[in-house]
């Protein structure tokens, strides 16, 4: 099994494993302590990868139900917005207490969104696609009218810290990242939750059978997605100190679908790979942050980006494969010589 | 196959036992959630001109066609692919591409009409690529339509990152001709291609055997391939036809704004796949009308039309109402194919 | 008819599948002008020889003439063109358009590259109108009922080729009057020259309207003969065919344990349960210890009432009741919260899950039950697993490979083992044995004669009559979707007894 595992996360690895090669050489500094700090240009990919990790976790376990959740760039939207608002109403921005307060009801309202877009595909029965587009759309109008199309800037301390503070010289945000990510791990290995997930992914009607109550699951799932993609809404918004509703998630809903899919999770369900979509996630940031450093303009990345989409998805295609490499097939023994 | 031209057979009552018709007076299915979208319509303009003072002057509708040019061609391209039961994510980067590629090479000198069908033959290539991966490699239509968002984009941001001006004189000449209607009632030349595309492809669908293929395939793609239609072929057209219209839009886009950005038209796909779902076309396909789309922009235009007419509301509406309309009309058509079956 | 030439004559047909011969040497002739069924149980070779008739498989032997020319169909559209059109029990049309249009597209008539849709609905109506059918062609299929349906997509075969009609298993969703709008177009298509090759699974539909039929049986051609002139008992009997028994020692245990479940309280009963268009309403009543066989022909509604018991399907008529206390099952779940448990007759798709390792297929049940905040200990799922890995003696014994790797006969091992684990009161098994080789048939037949030794209430439904006969201690026969008869196992009952009763219906 972990062979198995080995060999699809390979070439992910190894393309990440160049890419922070090249970093090596290209910047200056790729780790060194300042301040008691740790930085360079590794600590920069750790930190700015933790939204992006956050969303992908959350789309993994829905990927892994068979569905898909589109809403989660514009959940990030609102859930900066709501914490913003309140904690620039806030006579003392720099209060821990009420801080905390207004993050954990962030990530409340952002769990709701999640319970709104799973009750459409569980219980109304709608495509998930579908389901979660109108949110998608909905949802960066409504973070716009919380903030009433301003950008609300905050002078918070605490808040600023789950983006760029540090504990113990690590990052916090990488931290939350990984805290989410030991939750998830937790919650489906530890628990039969990932079991069950599976099963309801991989077949239906046989879960059904099996006496799986599919619908309370898939809601859950849809309702995890949105509260980690609340969370990364936060750090996305602490990070800048401010609430934009246009930019805040645009786009992520894509890289993070894109991550799990590189993580070797399929798009129709079933099996699924929580370090496999960690390690995306980070191929992704790494991807964006290297093209940058070897002088690059930075949107080409949307480029390499399409290229391994259509590498990757190529290679899931059982079509592709056997038309491609179909001829070969005669001769398995050549094959196995050249994969050797 | 000639004609024969008889009329029916008169005399062919059927026996008492074979009695099929079990149709009753009501409107077709496929009918009503055109026919709501008419009304919603109708009403929002009514209300319109029941609020504002200068809302039932001709100008305000007919300015929602110029308004929305660039939204109603994709939406027509996007209407054929999500009748066949796919998605196209591609056609807002489409166009990004289209006016960035428009612009660099106006202002490198290229003919006009050069640029003009080089970046329409681009758009479709880029469809007609996506079309073929999906049929040929089985690959799901939102993940190779995705690839095409990223290629699309990532190539207009490769070419040019900033905004640039199109000094081009055909272009600039375009972009400035008045069509006078009636009275002081003017449009420009965009609206009408707009136009134009909606009733040459609403004839397509309606009259062709390729549009009626398309209806085929989005009923029933397995039925359609036993019944020995072309399955393949015309799945990778609409893919290429879709292509076409976002370069088409594109190209409106850069004569309007007489400038290419490689950001411009991002989410646009978002907009015409609304527009679409809130004209009753179909998302899991087989049902849907060029008109219907048609209506869909002209709603959601229209939405825009009365937030500014408002001035204080919140710009910011426009979105969260047309997510309200998409989540009606979703559940609307989810009741409505429920109760067919 | 007999001095006719054959339009269609297939003879000496040979499909081979990795492992399995699906068609050994089949002849089959098909007479201008006459309806000719197809007959077979599941596994005969039926739709393997339909599928080589369209093209959708190429064959490995044999020829095929078609009105005295040989000919080799490559794919639907080729067998089309040939003259030969199907009609599948799942209506291949697209619904979503019109009658017109379904009997038409791809060849709709044009003029000028624009479709003329008046000529187009005028022709519809025609050609509908001589199969006595008055349809607005204007209207969408979708608003027409299955049967109708039906109708349209034998229209559209005929219209496009008229010489051989195939109708695969056109009847099975349709109500009586339906069938009989359905065979008065057949018969009117039989007049006018049409050759028709028509399958059901409906003994009376057989003899109500076909004129001659053939009997495949485990890929082999049995006998063509005229139906009128073969007793529906020797029908049954070439159908099903008896197999030697392979275990005498199974039928000495059913034996024994048999006075015991006589006199055992009831798990479960159902007065007049039903389902509309699945089954009809029945009364059947379970004891623990007991073993319950199915009978009937594939379509007699066996696995419908299977469901039925296990809350897959809803009854929508009827009571069950369950240790003496009225129950309704709404799902699987609450069924086995009632200790009932049910192994689907689809193995691949409503069984096994392959992506999964045959260890968590095993617990899946379990674990279901338990919700997933309290999982299985790793520990416990590892002893569980090993002990029904041995016990049923499922190979390779490696509990984490995924079970799509596995052979038919383990996969239905590891359904088996995750039921048993759950340790149900009543074990409903579908077909647990089709399409298994014979040593794990014979395993999974001892097994079930132990469980009920132990207790369990098991409803065993097969399509070999000899399997029910050795394991049950009381046989239900079904017909048509009915519960024909209730027969007590005992010395006086055998193989004939009960195909007399399928073919028969109720005796006296």
């Amino acid at each position: 099994m972990t062979s198995i595992l080995k060999n699809r996360l390979f070439w992910p690895a190894a393309i990440l494993v160049v890419l922070l090669a090249v970093n090596v050489f290209t910047s200056n500094q790729f780790i060194t302590i300042r301040d008691g700090h740790l930085f360079g240009t590794l600590i920069d990919i750790l930190r700015g990868s933790a939204p992006l990790i956050l969303v992908a976790l959350g789309m993994t376990l829905v990927i892994a139900t068979g569905g898909i959740d589109l809403s989660v760039g514009s959940v990030m939207a609102i859930s900066g917005a709501v914490a913003c608002l309140l904690i620039s109403d806030l006579g003392d921005q720099n209060a821990v207490g009420p801080v905390l307060l207004i993050i954990a009801a962030s990530i409340g309202i952002s769990v709701l969104f999640g319970l709104w877009n799973g009750a459409l595909v569980a219980i109304v029965g709608i495509q998930p696609i579908i389901a979660t587009l109108i949110l998608m759309v909905a949802g960066r109008g409504v973070a716009q009218l919380i903030t009433d199309g301003q950008i609300i800037n905050v002078q918070s301390g605490p808040y600023a810290t789950i983006a760029s503070g540090f504990l113990l010289a690590v990052p916090v945000a990488f931290l939350i990242a990984v805290a989410a990510v030991a939750l998830i791990v937790l919650l489906t290995r530890r628990t039969a939750l990932g079991l069950l997930l599976e099963s309801v992914g991989g077949s239906p009607t046989a879960s059904r059978l099996a006496g799986i109550g599919a619908k309370r699951i898939t809601v859950m799932v849809y309702m995890v997605a949105g509260g980690f993609a609340g969370l990364a809404g936060l750090i996305y918004s602490a990070n800048i100190k401010s609430a934009d509703s246009i930019s805040a998630g645009n786009l992520i809903e894509l890289d993070a679908i894109l991550a799990v899919v590189i993580g070797g999770t399929a798009l129709i369900g079933g099996r699924f790979s929580i370090a496999g979509t960690v390690l995306g996630a980070i191929l992704i940031q790494t991807l964006g942050v290297t093209v940058v450093a070897v002088g690059v303009p930075a949107q080409a990345t949307l480029l390499f980006k399409a290229i391994v989409v259509v590498a990757l998805c190529l290679s899931q295609s059982p079509a592709f494969r056997e038309k491609v490499f179909g001829r070969l097939k005669p001769r398995p023994a050549l094959r196995a010589e050249v994969a050797q | 196959m000639t004609t024969t031209d008889t009329p029916p057979a008169a005399g062919a009552t059927s026996a008492a036992s074979l009695n099929p018709r079990r149709r009753t007076f009501k409107p077709n299915t496929r009918h009503i959630p055109v026919l709501a979208t008419l009304v919603l319509l109708a009403l929002m303009y009514g209300g319109g001109i029941a609020n504002y003072e200068k809302f039932g002057q001709p100008s305000v509708f007919v300015n929602l066609f110029r308004d929305n040019a660039v939204l109603l061609v994709v939406a027509v391209g996007m209407t054929f692919v999500i009748i066949t039961g796919g998605i196209d994510l591609s056609v807002g980067a489409v166009i990004s591409l289209t006016t960035t590629l428009t612009a660099t090479l106006l202002q490198g000198g290229w003919p006009p009409l050069v640029v003009l069908v080089l970046v329409l033959l681009l758009g479709s290539l880029i469809g007609a690529g996506q079309g073929a991966v999906i049929h040929f490699f089985k690959v799901e239509p939102f993940i190779a339509t995705l690839a095409g968002l990223f290629l699309a984009r990532g190539l207009a941001l490769f070419i040019n990152q900033s905004s640039i001006p199109i000094r081009d004189e055909t272009w600039k000449a375009i972009s400035q001709y008045r069509i006078p209607l009636a009275d002081g009632v003017v449009t420009k030349p965009i609206a009408l291609i707009a136009i134009a595309a909606v009733l040459i492809a609403a004839a397509v669908l309606a009259w062709t055997r390729f549009g009626r293929n398309v209806y085929a395939i989005g009923g029933n793609a397995d039925s359609a391939l036993l019944m020995g239609l072309p399955v393949g072929r015309t799945r990778i057209a609409v893919y290429t036809l879709s292509g076409f219209c976002a370069a088409l839009g594109g190209v409106l886009f850069s004569i309007n704004s007489t400038s290419g950005w490689a950001l411009q038209g991002s989410g646009l796909e978002l907009d015409a796949i609304a527009a679409c779902v809130i004209g009753g076309v179909l998302l899991t396909g087989g049902s849907g009308y060029v008109f219907g789309a048609l209506l869909g922009v002209l709603v959601t235009g229209l939405i825009q039309t009365i937030i500014n007419f408002q001035g204080d509301l919140n710009p910011a509406w426009t979105r969260i109402i047309v997510g309200v309309l998409l989540f009606g009309f979703i559940v609307m058509q989810r009741l409505v194919t429920r109760r067919a079956k | 008819m007999a001095e006719q030439s054959p339009v269609l004559e297939m003879t000496g047909i040979r499909k081979v599948f990795p492992g399995v011969v699906a068609l050994d040497g089949v002849d089959f002739r098909l007479y201008p002008g006459e309806i000719h069924a197809l007959m077979g149980e599941n596994g005969a070779g039926k739709s393997t020889l339909i599928k080589v008739l369209t093209g959708v498989y190429d064959i490995d032997g044999g020829d095929i003439t078609l009105a005295g020319a040989p000919v080799r169909i490559n794919g639907p559209l080729q067998a089309q063109q040939a003259g030969i059109s199907t009609v599948y029990q799942e209506v291949n049309l697209c619904t979503n358009l019109s009658v017109a249009e379904n009997i038409f597209i791809g060849r709709e008539p044009r003029r000028f590259g624009r479709i003329q849709w008046g000529l187009m609905r005028r022709r519809a109506a025609e050609l509908l109108a001589r199969l006595d059918l008055d349809l607005d062609v204007s209207a969408p299929l979708s608003t027409y009922s299955l049967a109708i349906q039906q109708m349209v997509a034998i229209a559209r075969a005929v219209d496009i080729s008229a010489r051989v009609l195939i109708l695969d298993e056109p009847t099975s969703s349709l109500d009586t009057s339906e069938v009989a709008q359905l065979f008065a177009v057949m018969r009117r298509l039989k007049d006018e020259g049409v050759a028709i090759l028509f399958v059901s699974h409906f003994l009376d539909q057989i003899y109500e309207v076909s004129d001659r039929l053939t009997v495949l049986r485990n890929g082999q051609l049995i006998g063509e003969y005229r139906t009128a002139a073969l007793p529906q008992v020797q029908l049954v009997e070439k159908m099903i065919g008896k197999e030697l028994a392979v275990l005498s020692d199974v039928e000495d245990e059913a034996q024994s344990s048999r006075e015991k479940a006589a006199e055992a309280s009831p798990v479960i009963e159902a007065r007049g349960l039903g389902r509309s268009g699945a089954i009809a309403p029945f009364d059947l009543t379970i004891h623990a210890g007991e073993v319950v066989g199915l009978a009937g022909l594939l379509g007699s509604g066996r696995t419908e009432l299977a469901r039925l018991l296990f809350g897959a399907d809803r009854a929508d008529q009827g009571e069950l009741s369950i240790d003496g206390r009225p129950v309704t099952l709404r799902s699987p779940q609450l069924a086995m919260k009632k200790g009932i448990a049910f192994s689907s007759e689809n193995r691949r798709t409503e069984g096994i899950i392959g992506d999964l390792s045959v260890r968590e297929n095993i617990i899946l049940a379990l674990q279901a039950s338990r919700g997933w905040t309290r999982p299985i200990p790793r520990r416990r799922q590892d002893e569980i697993v090993e002990k029904y890995i041995k016990a049923l003696q499922i190979r390779p014994a490696d509990p984490e490979r995924p079970v799509r790797n596995l052979s038919g006969g383990n996969q239905q091992k590891v359904l088996l083992a995750r039921w048993l684990i759950t340790e149900p009161r009543l074990l409903i098994i579908d077909e647990p044995t089709r399409g298994i080789d014979v040593g794990a048939k014979a395993e999974i037949q001892k097994l079930v004669a132990e469980l009920s030794g132990g207790g369990m209430a098991v409803l065993f439904v097969s399509a070999e009559l000899e399997e029910v006969l050795r394991l049950s201690h009381k046989i239900e026969v079904l017909r048509d979707r009915r519960l024909v008869e209730e027969l007590e196992n005992t010395d006086g009952v055998d193989a004939d007894r009960i195909m007399q009763t399928i073919a028969s219906g109720a005796t006296s």
